[in-house]
């Protein structure tokens, strides 16, 4: 087998293209969704969250700042929900969590509604106000409860 | 009766004599890799013709594959209001599932049928006895450098096929049905996940280029000296590769994917 300048550079060449796709796939692709700088991460707790998935995005006024790195339960049976934020995004200790939806039907994320405090939380504290998410069902059906509850009232005393 | 059951016998030894041998072929194939010589230069041959001839083929098979995916996707979600997730729907049907499996089936098709036809007429042409009598392993210049390549080879061609089609996909969606390049791309990125869709994707790639590997391989050197036994190696490689990249995938998904 005898060296062949051609050859040797169109394999050479095989492999850096794979290499480049399998690398644009893995860091591009499915990489993390948040590009930006992190580090800072701080929790809340809530009541219910939905279809919440671990990587969502979290914003303030629909600017992307962070994201979910984790959720579980708390010893209260709480949902705790890490996020994982921009350090230099100062963020107010009476500020909001609430778990939004995109759309009508589209994916959760969280929405932070900053406090006007001068305090500010520091790394692994907790975000105390918030808001869980609204469960669309649940809705429908306390509406259907409630218009169907003043018919019945209405037919007792006939 | 006896003479059915009989047949059921022979024919149920006869396949696990043939995983046995197909066993301690693997078994040679890795001795011969772990031992010297080791034979880089057959191994970038191989490289060369297994994977370089391949990129056309893989190129243009997953450009179509992806075009396709979004014109059916796209007239699919129109109806819902959901174009926006065009991205996501021919991301994750390529990463998860089409771009390892298709690429495995046309790599048996295209390098796998070579190997086993190639390795096949060295038998029926006593090529490999030729070898053996100068004291020349067939197993380590043959065999493991083509067994090898092809393991190679696999993954970096279902990333090249998967690819070019998220670039085909892109093409229809944002070019031709207006979808928005923004949003193609971001639930694109939004909806892969490294770990659950790109790892697997790249996993099942390798093990297909185990299988595609060795059963090419073995069915070429165990084929019969004969014309007729190398056209019989050729399309028994085709079939049974095809087969196990089918239902490997199915046990690969269910325990890996989500």
């Amino acid at each position: 087998m005898h060296r062949s300048p051609v050859r040797d550079l169109l394999v050479g060449l095989f492999v850096l293209i794979g290499l480049g796709a399998v690398a644009y796939l893995s860091i591009s692709v499915g990489g993390v969704t948040y590009n930006g700088p992190r580090g800072f991460h701080v929790h809340a707790g809530f009541d219910e969250i939905g279809g919440l998935k671990a990587r969502a995005p979290v914003v303030i006024s629909g600017v992307k700042i962070g994201q979910v790195s984790s959720i579980g339960l708390d010893d209260r049976y709480r949902a705790r929900v890490e996020l994982d934020l921009d350090p230099s995004v100062k963020i107010p200790t009476d500020t909001t969590a609430s778990i939004v939806t995109a759309g009508l039907l589209g994916d959760r994320y969280i929405s932070l509604q900053l406090g006007g405090d001068d305090q500010f939380l520091k790394p692994g504290e907790e975000i105390s106000f918030t808001e869980s998410a609204v469960i669309l069902e649940r809705m429908i059906g306390k509406l259907v409860h409630n218009t169907d509850l003043p018919k019945e009232e209405q037919r007792k005393p006939e | 009766m006896n003479r059915t059951i009989q047949d059921l016998g022979f024919l149920v030894l006869r396949f696990v004599a043939d995983l046995g041998r197909l066993g301690l072929f693997t078994l040679g194939v890795l001795r011969a890799l772990v031992t010297p010589p080791v034979r880089i230069r057959l191994f970038v041959d191989e490289l060369f013709k297994l994977g370089v001839l391949s990129l056309i083929i893989i190129g243009v098979s997953g450009l179509a594959v992806g075009m396709v995916l979004s014109l059916q996707g796209y007239n699919t979600l129109v109806r819902f209001g959901a174009e926006q997730s065009l991205g996501a729907v021919v991301g994750l049907a390529l990463i998860r599932e089409l771009g390892p499996v298709l690429t495995a089936l046309l790599a048996t098709g295209r390098a796998g049928s070579a190997t086993a036809a190639e390795i096949g007429t060295m038998v029926a042409t006593e090529q490999l006895d030729g070898l053996r009598m100068m004291s020349v392993d067939p197993m380590d210049l043959v065999v493991t450098p083509k067994a090898l390549a092809m393991v190679a080879v696999m993954p970096l061609l279902a990333a090249i096929f998967i690819c070019s089609g998220l670039f085909g996909g892109y093409l229809v969606g944002v070019k031709l049905m207006g979808v928005d390049g923004g949003a193609y791309m971001s639930s694109l990125e939004n909806a892969v996940d490294f770990r659950d869709d790109v790892a697997v994707s790249l996993l099942k790639a390798l093990v297909f280029g185990v299988l595609v590997g060795l059963i090419a391989t073995y069915r070429g050197f165990s084929s019969a000296p004969t014309s007729a036994g190398v056209s019989s190696a050729t399309t028994s490689t085709v079939v049974v590769a095809s087969v196990s990249i089918l239902i490997v995938d199915y046990f690969i998904t269910a325990l890996w994917g989500v």
